[in-house]
């Protein structure tokens, strides 16, 4: 029952067992008097199966004591350098893999795998383009995972400030990039996003001598979508203002693994 | 831009919601609720919907989508207001921590069926 209705968006993921149902089945009785007009209460959530696959996503993470970040952003907001360099700075002391969507290439595993971190690429064009990663699609990537291994699994979700937000993927914490060359007003026009984060990353710091760019209105602007959330100001490039962030990360991290 | 995966979801779950003996009986309208601040523009989910919906009991069917408000309450100063503006802090007391009740759904409520015949 817990996967009845996962095959969604594309990805058909069919279970042995699975209860689908179908009403037109030849071995069903068939109705003769009139059914019309008659209301079925359904009151379920549109994205149940997501919900459902995400659960055991959680469960597996938690008996396996590994921390999982879902790092979110536009496409160009410095999500892979900011993940390279992460890396590079938690890896003597954690042991670290990634999961990182694109639609297309395998570029930024590429660049990703040369920490030695174990990376596991997904492209959602196999499942349709998808703008979003989904639990199962996570799932599907634990394969290509040792978990028994793992402190600390970071999924690089495709770059999009709309859908991702939508999908919980079984994860302990979000995060957003947001870079410092796409405008301050971000945060409010993709409230959804800033709102379902528990930490935002201003990035690419080191470009605001040549901006006319208030980063005090851009951290103000997340602060009114989700007040009291950690706003880091970093350069994922010179690292001006990682430390914050690496702490941030590595008390989330020590808290799961406690 | 997730309304294709989210149409096929309705088509789904509302295929499976038709009672097992009523064999061909068509769905006339689903009835949704869709938050505010859940990110889903109706315009699209009807155009995804039209397509996948076609060649199943649901082809024809008219997506009703009922908006729902984005509603919070003050967890400082148990205030609870109506929020249409993208600002989260209570507007009495200014606390930040607040907890929404309303605005995040994306619910199937219920399907109607069609007359025969239709």
């Amino acid at each position: 029952m817990l996967l009845d209705g996962i095959n969604t968006i594309r990805a058909c993921h069919h279970k042995e067992g699975h209860p689908h149902h179908h009403p037109h089945g030849s071995d069903q009785p068939v109705e003769t008097h009139s059914h019309g007009g008659r209301e079925i209460k359904v009151v379920r959530r549109v994205l149940d199966a997501n919900d459902i696959m995400a659960s055991v996503n959680r469960k597996l993470f938690a008996e396996k004591k590994v921390f999982v970040l879902n790092l979110m952003s536009s496409p160009g907001s410095g999500k892979t350098t900011t993940l390279e360099k992460t890396l590079q700075h938690l890896m003597p002391d954690y042991r670290c893999a990634v999961i990182v969507g694109d639609i297309c290439t395998t570029q930024d595993a590429d660049r990703l795998a040369a920490s030695g971190a174990p990376v596991v690429q997904i492209n959602t064009d196999e499942f349709g383009g998808d703008c979003h990663l989904a639990a199962h699609v996570i799932e599907k990537a634990l394969d290509g995972l040792d978990l028994d291994s793992l402190d600390i699994l970071i999924v690089e979700n495709i770059g999009n400030l709309v859908c991702p937000a939508e999908f919980d993927i079984g994860e302990d914490k979000r995060a957003v990039i947001l870079s410092v060359t796409e405008g301050e007003d971000k945060p409010l026009k993709y409230p959804l996003m800033f709102r379902e984060c528990d930490a935002a990353l201003l990035n690419k710091i080191d470009l605001l001598p040549y901006l006319e760019y208030d980063a005090k209105l851009a951290a103000d602007n997340i602060l009114q979508i989700h007040p009291d959330m950690p706003v880091f100001e970093t350069s994922a490039k010179t690292e001006e203002g990682f430390d914050p962030w690496l702490d941030w990360m590595r008390t989330c991290a020590n808290e799961k693994l406690k | 831009m997730h309304e294709m995966g989210v149409a096929m979801q309705i088509v789904e779950i509302a295929t499976a919601s038709i009672p097992e003996d009523l064999v061909g009986a068509r769905v006339a309208k689903v009835n949704l609720k869709v938050g505010k601040l859940s990110a889903i523009v109706p315009d699209s989910l009807q155009f995804c919907f039209e397509a996948v919906s076609r060649d199943t009991a649901l082809e024809g069917a008219r997506l009703h989508i009922m908006e729902i408000p984005v509603r919070a309450v003050c967890n400082a100063c148990q205030n609870e207001w109506g929020i249409d503006q993208p600002a989260f802090t209570c507007p009495q007391c200014q606390s930040g921590d607040i907890t929404l009740l309303s605005g995040r759904e994306l619910d199937i409520e219920s399907i109607e069926l069609a007359e025969e015949d239709d």
